[in-house]
């Protein structure tokens, strides 16, 4: 899983460190600089130790104990490596590295027996609190382990679990509203130190940074807390040490403990202080705004733009009459059911050419809407006027004749209109018409095409009714 | 009219060390941390041969993903996909890692701008960017943006819209419980018009960080 590193670099890495120097400037036990920040949520945290990131998680649910131990509660500590972390960690998949560094994170925190498991009990066999930690890795620049330690501890530490009342046989678990939440009890802090060793154990480096880590002989951890008592020792990689260099670490471990000890309970402190003063905390109040890279804005006030209001897009407006002539179609409908039919047929426009011609189409031009939007004034005059021998007035007279028609429509007198439009148009119409009934029905399709109007919303309703009149014709 | 605030925003970009890009961005206390992987090589059985393949994975805070966060991923992968111009690298993979700091409602909406602005600290190339903005609306039919946990909890539906920079044209819509089409609508405009705020947080974010040489 380690990064690949070039051989020139890794010998410049290790000629860096055997003369004693490091290249981000640290010296020998020096860690790097850590950052503990908390989240609003309890027993949420976050921690940097230099580049490396790692984010952790407690969490907790009421569930049955184990047999063998019924009167315990269960701690389980569960370190993700992200693939944001480093592109080397792939997702799903438990590397042999993240079992190790889990592992060890059990044996120092689980099994140092660092938080009070038979305080989690509950109904003894019956109901027992399961503490979880979740860790994820957000940024891999080694030492993840050192990392995640104090990310865990600091985590349990923050977390809060649900007050229980116990009366009777009934248990009830009170909402974080309902009862103050109470603190787990934990007996001590275990944090991991890690030492890594170069050149068969010659040179030792507190907190190796991801570089270091690729090109060390191997590493050694000592987990220790605040009261010197050791909690998990472990030694890997391809070296062998004295038991002076182990005495030596323990040494350096001691100090160091101390010093991360006390950056965690300031960071819980000033957590707490910050909320028992009520201000502000959690991540987005600790960013570091003065980043040029980082950048924020205040709250904004939107208005609430109201869809009946139509003030929308164009588009919209599009549907709300939409919508509007869909309404006046089920209106209609409910007041005639032939206008069902009406419909069906405007709809289903193969059916047209069963009228007779059985050519092309011309029932719905185009030109139809442009002229109804010339002329919806003439039509008026039209209909007051008696039929002119012009031809222009003709038309007009076609065209309020179609109208009447439609106008006539919820009387159901359907023959008798399409009567009156097929006379008058036969006696206009110049051209020889071999068959009667050919005749009507080009005539009528002619009648069809001026449907007289009063506004746009109109020309809809009035096609619909040319095409139910087209199939009524049809069977003549 | 009747007014709605959306949250605080901040961001910083380039927050993490290993990606190419990443940003960490909250919305008042929502905070979700996105790194990018990418132009990157690709796995031999997720190669496609004309263009990139995006990859989102999606990490929830508290145990391992299941099917909301898969719905998730879809989602937020779906949205990318319409706006990276995944035809310039092809043969290669963009993975994005969204990590959930802490959800305090309008969970996707912070998700997709957070890897929008990860993905311009990426320097990946883009037709377009992406905003999204959550509204939800109460029992009394108010809508209310950018709602949080406690208000879309209690709300009878809860929508998320992501808009494009361009047209502000509609690239994700995700809705859930009951409203009229009116409300959705009324809704739509609303989060178009919140997204323009948005809009403007990417510019400033973006020239403050280039002001300087």
């Amino acid at each position: 899983m380690k990064d690949i590193i070039s051989t020139a670099e890794k010998q410049f890495l290790l000629s860096v460190i055997s003369n004693g120097k490091r290249l981000d400037g640290r010296d020998t036990y020096d860690y790097r600089k850590i950052r503990i920040t908390f989240g609003t949520e309890k027993g949420c945290c976050e921690v940097q130790l230099g580049n490396t990131r790692v984010l952790a998680q407690t969490s907790c649910e009421v569930v049955k104990p184990s047999a063998s131990r019924p009167s315990e509660g269960s701690l389980q500590i569960n370190l993700e490596l992200s693939p944001m972390a480093s592109p080397s960690f792939e997702p799903g998949r438990m590397s042999s590295y993240g079992v190790e560094l889990n592992r060890l994170l059990e044996r120092s925190v689980r099994e140092s027996k660092a938080v009070d498991t038979e305080s989690l009990c509950i109904v003894v066999g019956e109901k027992v609190w399961q503490v979880r930690v979740d860790l994820h890795a957000l940024n891999f620049d080694g030492n993840l382990l050192d990392c995640s330690s104090i990310a865990a501890i600091a985590s349990l530490h923050h977390f809060r679990r649900p007050e229980v009342t116990v009366s009777g046989e009934e248990v009830t678990v009170h909402s974080l509203e309902d009862r103050e939440p109470v603190a787990l009890s934990i007996h001590h802090m275990p944090i991991c130190i890690t030492f890594a060793f170069f050149q068969e154990g010659k040179y030792l480096l507190v907190d190796p940074t991801g570089g270091e880590e690729t090109v060390m002989d191997g590493c050694m951890v000592v987990c220790m807390n605040v009261h010197r008592e050791l909690c998990t020792v472990q030694m890997t990689g391809s070296m062998l040490l004295l038991k002076d260099q182990l005495s030596r670490c323990c040494q350096i471990a001691v100090v160091k403990v101390s010093e991360i000890t006390d950056v965690i309970t300031t960071a819980l402190e000033n957590d707490a202080k910050a909320r028992k003063e009520g201000k502000k905390f959690g991540f987005a109040e600790s960013k570091v705004t003065s980043r040029i890279t980082s950048s924020n804005i205040e709250k904004q006030t939107v208005p609430i733009k109201q869809h009946s209001e139509g003030d929308g897009d164009d588009s919209w407006d599009e549907m709300e009459e939409d919508q509007e002539e869909e309404e006046a179609g089920k209106m209609k409908r409910n007041g005639s059911n032939e206008m069902e039919s009406n419909n069906m047929v405007n709809i289903d426009r193969p059916g047209v050419g069963t009228i007779g011609e059985g050519l092309q189409n011309t029932w719905v031009l185009p030109e139809e809407e442009s002229e109804d939007e010339e002329k919806p004034s003439t039509v008026e005059t039209g209909a007051t006027k008696a039929a002119v021998p012009n031809h222009a007035a003709s038309e007009m007279q076609r065209k309020h004749s179609a109208r009447k028609g439609v106008k006539d429509e919820d009387s159901g007198s359907e023959e008798e209109e399409t009567m009156i439009v097929s006379s008058e148009t036969i006696q206009e119409s110049k051209k020889p018409e071999p068959i009667v009934q050919q005749g009507e029905v080009l005539d009528l399709s002619l009648a069809l095409k001026n449907p007289s109007s009063t506004g746009p919303a109109g020309q809809r309703k009035k096609g619909k009714g040319a095409g139910r009149k087209k199939q009524k014709m049809g069977p003549k | 009219m009747e007014e709605s605030q959306i949250r605080e925003i901040s961001c910083e970009q380039s927050v993490l060390s290993k990606p190419d890009g990443s940003s960490d961005f909250s919305q008042g206390d929502s905070s979700v941390m996105v790194g990018v992987y990418g132009p990157a090589d690709v796995k031999q059985n997720k190669e496609i041969l004309d263009r990139a393949t995006i990859e989102v994975i999606f990490k929830p805070k508290i145990g391992l993903p299941g099917v909301r966060e898969k719905a998730m991923e879809k989602m937020i992968s779906n949205t990318c996909q319409a706006i990276i111009l995944t035809t310039m690298h092809p043969r290669s993979s963009i993975t994005i890692v969204v990590q959930v700091v802490q959800d305090a409602g309008s969970l996707l909406s912070c998700c997709i701008n957070a890897v929008c602005l990860a993905l311009m600290d990426a320097g990946i190339s883009m037709k377009c960017m992406v905003a999204a903005v959550s509204c939800a609306i109460s029992e009394d039919g108010e809508v209310i943006l950018d709602p949080t946990l406690k208000v879309a909890q209690v709300a009878s539906s809860v929508m998320h819209f992501a808009f494009e920079s361009k047209e502000k044209d509609v690239i994700l819509s995700s809705t859930q419980g009951m409203c009229s089409p009116d409300q959705y609508l009324s809704c739509l405009a609303s989060c178009q018009e919140a997204s323009d705020k948005i809009f403007t947080f990417y510019r400033t974010s973006a020239e403050r960080r280039f002001s300087k040489t």
